[in-house]
Parts: structure tokens; sequence; C-alpha cells
């Protein structure tokens, strides 16, 4: 695909703190980050959920995207409303196919005099390719010499506050540009764990002085790619690759609530056709919580299936959340068997094991409204 | 008593033909924090290479295998209520079975201590 794949990973301006913190590096979608620190994925994400846990997310993309009637232009592959969407504000969208799937999901800014994305490190590329093809007289400015560091959890108003008095009284989805010891960073109040935080555009050359300040914060330490996933299973939140793909519409995926009343009237984003005839009529199939009621994880792959043993779909992200403190599950099931309270059959390891369909999330989102 | 270990990361420490087996606290560490382990029945025979169990950390979960031909005599039914313990006590209180050792030949393919020490690095 890219040539980054045959390429040794690439390193975060982060990387040599991680080391220093204990971090246990891992290829993630070709960068070395790290999946745990000394203290464990169980501790780290209960960090997060009562504190505040930092997260390096520098692998993840970066872009600028410039020029007249750029928000009009960027409507025209995604089908949220951005247009209207106020100077300083944030929005999640994703990039559909033409069969209505997704692309990649990634969350648009209006930073006034551009629009700001951030998208999935393994699918930078690709949708740099798919914007510059598509977005006609629009500049596209990869920003390469930016980290991106995530503070979440019930204190990280407290910790980005204190380097950061702006950021205090940020709502939800919202975006600034401030001074944080002396270099300009766009800060924004959003995340990917359910818990209120933010996440921090900085400068290359101040990533690493920034995240010891905050790091030295008696309610805050560093958290890892794990802890990241376990946080956003329970919090209910999609993963690419995981959860949405080409072959996943958006509304099997259950992510109505991102397409807006003037896009669902107008259509005129790629798989509209699909999409809105499933909003209509409804998808075949649909994503659910689902919840083991023994003690075994059940991951992507497994096969769901009725009492009768008739295949109802797949686990797509599976796993041990740390709050719930049992395992998690989210998958596809025929929309006949999305019902929440029905009991299905989760086939691990050969085995049928019993589940419960539930309604997501797992852990109630805290975020600030 | 000797212990020998295998390069799937079991330990195996024999008295006369039977013996204890587990995972050792390098494998341990590697999985991370140990949140449900899958164990067979107690009668149930196996040939050297077989998976005998699944360890589900909050990372992935891991086969165990037989490290020689045995049948299981006992299984450590604490690590049930207490998966994590395999973290803290991998190659004491966390054992994972007594067997009964039918090929003790094969003892002689796995490794000593020292011999371990160096395949782990």
């Amino acid at each position: 695909m890219s040539d980054t794949e045959s390429t040794a990973p690439r390193r975060t301006p982060l990387y040599d703190l991680h080391v220093e913190l204990g971090g246990k590096m891992v290829d993630f979608a070709g960068w070395e980050m790290p999946v745990q620190y000394s203290a464990g994925i169980m501790a780290e994400h209960a960090q997060c959920r009562e504190k505040a846990g930092v997260f390096d997310v520098s692998h993840m993309g970066q872009v600028e995207l410039r020029g007249e009637g750029a928000a009009r232009k960027l409507e025209s592959i995604v089908p949220a409303s951005i247009e209207p969407l106020a100077e300083g504000k944030a929005r999640y969208t994703f990039f559909t196919n033409p069969e209505g799937g997704i692309m990649d999901d990634l969350i648009v800014s209006n930073a006034g005099d551009h629009l700001f994305l951030v998208v999935n490190a393994s699918m930078r590329d690709q949708d740099i390719g798919h914007m510059r093809a598509n977005l006609d007289g629009v500049d596209i400015v990869e920003l390469t010499d930016r980290a991106l560091v995530a503070v979440q959890g019930p204190k990280a108003v407290e910790v980005v506050g204190a380097l950061c008095p702006d950021a205090i009284e940020m709502k939800f989805m919202e975006t600034i540009v401030a001074d944080i010891m002396g270099a300009s960073c766009r800060i924004s109040r959003l995340g990917y764990t359910g818990e209120d935080g933010y996440e921090i555009s900085i400068p290359d050359e101040h990533a690493v002085s920034i995240t010891r300040a905050f790091l030295a914060h008696d309610d805050c330490d560093v958290a890892g790619l794990g802890a990241r996933d376990s946080l956003r299973l329970e919090a209910g939140l999609c993963l690419y690759g995981n959860d949405i793909d080409n072959d996943t519409s958006p509304i099997e995926a259950q992510l109505n609530w991102a397409i807006q009343k003037r896009r669902r009237e107008e259509g005129g984003f790629p798989g509209a056709d699909r999409i809105l005839r499933e909003l209509a009529d409804g998808p075949s199939r649909k994503l659910v919580g689902i919840k083991p009621q023994g003690r075994a994880p059940a991951r992507q792959g497994v096969e769901i299936q009725d009492t009768d043993g008739n295949t109802l779909g797949h686990i797509t992200s599976g796993g041990f959340g740390p709050t719930v403190q049992g395992p998690v599950s989210m998958g596809y099931v025929a929309v006949n068997h999305a019902n929440v309270g029905e009991v299905v059959n989760l086939i691990v390891r050969g085995k049928a094991l019993p589940a419960e369909i539930i309604a997501l999330p797992f852990v109630q989102q805290n975020y600030k409204r | 008593m000797t212990t020998y270990y295998s390069e799937d990361h079991e330990w195996i420490t024999v008295d006369g033909d039977t013996a204890t087996i587990g995972i050792t606290a390098h494998a341990a560490d590697q999985l991370g924090e140990v949140v449900f382990i899958e164990l067979k029945d107690v009668e149930d025979e196996f040939e050297k290479g077989d998976e005998i169990g699944v360890i589900e950390s909050v990372k992935a979960a891991s086969e165990i295998y037989a490290p020689v031909d045995c049948e299981i005599i006992e299984a450590n039914n604490m690590l049930e209520g207490a998966p994590g313990s395999m973290n803290e006590f991998a190659e004491t209180d966390a054992w994972i079975y007594k067997i009964k050792i039918t090929d003790a030949k094969q003892l002689e393919d796995l490794l000593d201590e020292e011999g371990y020490k160096a395949f782990i690095g």
C-alpha cells in the first residue's frame, strides 16, 4: 500500500520519554508506541476514569485544509454538515465510499481561516490521497512537525487548566489556539475515552517539556494504547478497522447522530443512496454492546449465534473492561436480534458462552457539556 | 525434585512420575495482567505440544501447551477466582496443573534453568 510499511517504524517526539517512563513499545500502524507503562493497563485505565491520564497520540494525522469553499467541498466526501460549523467548534465525521461504507473516521474543526482535521494513523496516507483527488482548489497540508497529546479524565481540566487557564471554561467539542509554556498549541476539548479531557496539538520541540509539565501534576500519570483501547470500548466508541470499515455503513454502526438534518435531506456524499435508504428503512444489522455472562473475554472475530445455533454476526471489539470488572464486547447482529436484554451465544474456542445484548455504552460518558 | 522449562515458557517440576506445571514469571510479565484462565478437566490426557488451556490477559489470549505427554490429575481451582495471582505468583502458588507424566524421556528435550535464562535473553 504505502511505502512507509517497508521502512522502520516511526517515532514520535515523545519516544525517549516513553522509554524513560518504562513504556513497553510496540509497532502500531507503523509507529513505535507504548502499549503500556510499568503501572499496567488496569492501573492506567483506572487513572483515566478517576483522575487524569496522558496519552501520546502523535501518530494520528493532523491536516489543515485551506482555500475558498473548503468546508463546502469537504461535504462532498463526508456526510456531516461542515459549512455551518461555527469557528472554534469540532465535529465527528467519516469519509464514506460509493457503497456507503466507511473509509475512515475523523474530527473536523473550524479553525477560523482553515479547517483542522485529525485522522487515524493507519489511514493518514489514504485519507490525504483521497482528499487531494476530490477537493479541487483546496490546499491540503499535513502537519508533520506537531505532536498530539491527549489528557483525559475528570481531573484533566485541572491538569491542563493549571498551565492554560483559557482551557478551563471550554466545552465539549470546542477548540482554541492558546499558549502553553510559551508554545502556541491547539487545544480541543474532546477525546476517545468517554471521559472529559483534551487533545492538544503541540509543536514538536515543545512536546516533551509540556508533557512533563502535565505529568508533574499530582493527579496525572501516563497511559498507553492498551488503556486507550479498553477505555474507548467501555465508552462504546468505534475503532476504525474493527467496528467500522469499508463494509459497514454509518447506520449499521449506529452513527446516525453524526449525519445532520440538512445532509439527510440533501444527500450529496458518497454512498448516500444506501445510507439514506438505511436511515429511512433501518439497516439489516446493527452494532450492539454485548456483555458476556461469564468471565471469558470474547474478542474480535468471535461468532455470535442465537440460542438455536444460527449465526447472527461477529464480535468486532472485545476484551476485559477494567471499570466494568468483566468482559465487554461490541459486534454486529441481525436487526431482529438486536434487542437489549436478548441472550445470545458467543462461540469462544468452540464453546457456546451465553451473553446479553446491552445498550451502549458500558460506562457512562462524562463530557463537559 | 527437578525443574525443567519449555520454549513455550512453561515450567515443570518433576517428582517421580508426577509433576507440577505452570507458566514462567517472564511469560506472565509479557502477557500483562491476567483476567481469565480456561482449564482442562482432570483425567484428560494430552500429547506434548497439545493445547491444555488458555490464559487471557488484558491484551490478548495465549495458549498453554503440554510440555510432555501427560494426564491431568489436578487443576489449580484458585486461578478461576483469582486469575491475577498469575502475575504475582506464576512460579509458586499460581501453578496450573499437577500431571502424571506418561513419557518421561521427553523431559530430556526440555531446558534447565540456565538454558531457559539464555533462551529468553
